[in-house]
């Protein structure tokens, strides 16, 4: 589970294309690149579709043309379409913020406890921990609205809060196990030789060094906050006014809305910007979340 | 937290055992397996699990190929890679009920002359015979489903891969080359061999996607019957029929499927990692 794997990915010298490429050789490289655009068209055909298609009002053109790309664009859509989900989409950053800032603290300090303190059974616990990662929602949708519901936290955005805070936790924690496997013992030992305690070198040697991570596992906790619909649907019963922008959006384009395809493409548009946005700007560190989640031995 | 989701887990449990198979009735009180065995002569579980195994097998199948394919472009190198690294993760970043909304236009039933989404395509460049009902369709409805779920995943298959296939020293490579290996050798006898823990990792990781599989399905075809899996049936018995016994057998279900694959994997790897 080594910390470098996004490191392996990131870094391969080109230096072999550079060399004079005889018959067979230029002809893989055009086959390749024939490969690789094939791929990306097929890649980027679904939001395409989105895009194209929010600029051409609320109905579309006709079914046949959604193909084509849209020459006149038409902003029909998008002024209702955001007036429908803004609400949503502000109540979904406020919990998705909340809910991803906390399981990250949380993350941090299991993980330093896994990382450097080892205790007897502690890697049965570690492996309960990882097995954390993939327990369905479904094996615990049942009593967590029961829980809920004795807590008083029905009807409140906190519900989703508190379930993607303890489905957070372990792929934070592991994240975050990593990350601090790879801080040499030698810092904490010199740490505590000046007398600092455990939690003190936490504080003072540890989280400075841990801002990459930090940002690795906020991406992370956003985007799969963000993009949750089982949580979302199951426990706030639907209800308007906790609706997410998953929820929302799954009302706009719902079954029986389904003519109004400029309408639909937008808002999906719309609830996909977020973390659209996040990708492209943190995708270096969106490709090491998702390497360092994926417990290669 | 983990107490208090292994409780919770326990709490499933005990649900599945129990009575309480509507809104109304507050009994208490076991009745051991019963809810299961109801599940396995319910024709509708049963459709759905099959559903969830073919669709399970073309996913798991297709995403390894893509990833794997994809990979194996990129491997040596390329001008622009991080180019094409980023487009083919992109799709993990964007929730299913979004991308649904542009899956089930691609994936729209009409033909010929009214055809959109794909079968436009394969109308315009005249191979109109590959026209599908797709995720309609009566008996490739889970086939078609996998696509979109191919599309989705198969970025992180390559990622994972690409990290494999750089972390093998290219001395080994070198080395068999100088043997006088061909490529195709070096592949198949050299590079896919050290590779086998990559593959072992996403066999797991596709599978336990699979059996959870919701949000894709329910995007694009919310709850139609052809397309019911585990997932989406247990989601109808508990919202629309409040039958929470029966909901928990099938979470239950659902986790045990999991469970068996996963945590002999985890055992290994964190005794593997222990050795090291």
């Amino acid at each position: 589970m080594s910390s470098d794997l996004l490191d392996r990915v990131g870094t391969k010298d080109i230096a072999r294309n550079k060399q004079s490429l005889n018959g067979a050789e230029q002809f893989w490289l055009v086959f390749k690149y024939v490969g690789l655009c094939f791929l990306t068209l097929v890649a980027i055909a679904p939001i395409y579709i989105m895009v194209a298609n929010s600029f051409k009002g609320v109905t579309g053109v006709s079914q046949s043309a959604a193909w084509a790309f849209p020459i006149h664009p038409n902003f029909a859509a998008w002024g209702p379409v955001w007036d429908n989900l803004k609400g949503s989409i502000f109540r979904t950053l406020f919990f998705v913020v909340q809910s991803s800032i906390i399981s990250a603290i949380i993350g941090s300090i299991n993980g330093f406890v896994f990382a450097k303190w080892r205790f007897r059974g502690s890697n049965f616990v570690f492996t309960t921990f990882l097995f954390g990662m993939f327990i369905p929602y479904q094996a615990i949708m049942i009593p967590l609205t029961e829980f809920n519901h004795w807590a008083h936290l029905t009807g409140s955005i906190y519900v989703l809060v508190f379930a993607h805070v303890i489905y957070g936790i372990p792929i934070c924690t592991l994240i975050f196990r990593n990350y601090y496997a790879a801080i040499p013992n030698e810092i904490i030992e010199a740490g505590r030789v000046d007398g600092a305690g455990m939690v003190r070198i936490f504080r003072t040697i540890i989280l400075p060094l841990s801002v990459p991570c930090f940002v690795v596992v906020l991406i992370w906790q956003f985007t799969s906050a963000w993009n949750d619909f089982l949580f979302a649907i199951f426990l706030t019963g639907g209800s308007p006014k906790l609706s997410v922008a998953t929820t929302a959006l799954n009302f706009i384009t719902g079954s029986g809305n389904q003519v109004y395809y400029g309408n639909n493409m937008t808002a999906s548009l719309i609830v996909s910007i977020p973390t659209l946005i996040v990708y492209v700007f943190l995708g270096r560190y969106f490709l090491r979340g998702l390497l360092s989640g994926s417990l290669k031995g | 937290m983990a107490v208090f989701v292994y409780g919770m887990i326990g709490w499933t449990v005990k649900e599945s055992l129990g009575k309480r198979t509507n809104s109304y009735t507050t009994a208490k009180g076991l009745v051991g397996l019963k809810n299961y065995r109801d599940l396995f002569s319910d024709p509708e579980f049963v459709h759905a699990f099959q559903n969830l195994l073919k669709f399970t097998v073309v996913f798991m199948v297709g995403t390894l190929l893509a990833g794997l394919i994809m990979a194996l472009l990129l491997e040596k190198g390329i001008k622009g890679e991080g180019f094409f690294r980023s487009i083919y993760l992109y799709p993990m970043a964007i929730s299913f009920i979004a991308m649904g909304t542009s899956w089930r236009w691609l994936m729209d039933s009409s033909r010929d002359g009214k055809a959109t989404g794909l079968n436009k395509i394969f109308f315009d460049v005249h191979l109109g015979f590959l026209q599908s009902n797709w995720y309609s369709s009566e008996k490739g409805a889970m086939y078609a489903m996998a696509l979109p779920a191919i599309w989705q995943m198969s970025g992180y298959v390559m990622a994972l891969f690409l990290a494999g296939f750089r972390g093998i020293p290219d001395d080994l490579r070198e080395a068999a080359r100088v043997d006088g290996a061909t490529e195709t050798k070096i592949y198949r006898h050299i590079l896919f061999p050290q590779l086998k823990p990559t593959f072992l990792t996403v066999l797991i990781i596709l599978g336990h996607i699979s059996m959870k599989v919701f949000d894709l399905i329910y995007g694009i075809a919310s709850k139609s019957y052809v397309t019911k899996v585990l997932a989406i049936y247990m989601w109808q018995v508990i919202f629309d029929f409040q039958n929470y016994a029966k909901g928990a057998s099938i979470a239950m279900i659902i986790l045990v499927l999991i469970a068996v694959a996963v945590i002999p994997y985890l055992i290994y790897v964190v005794k593997t990692e222990e050795q090291k």
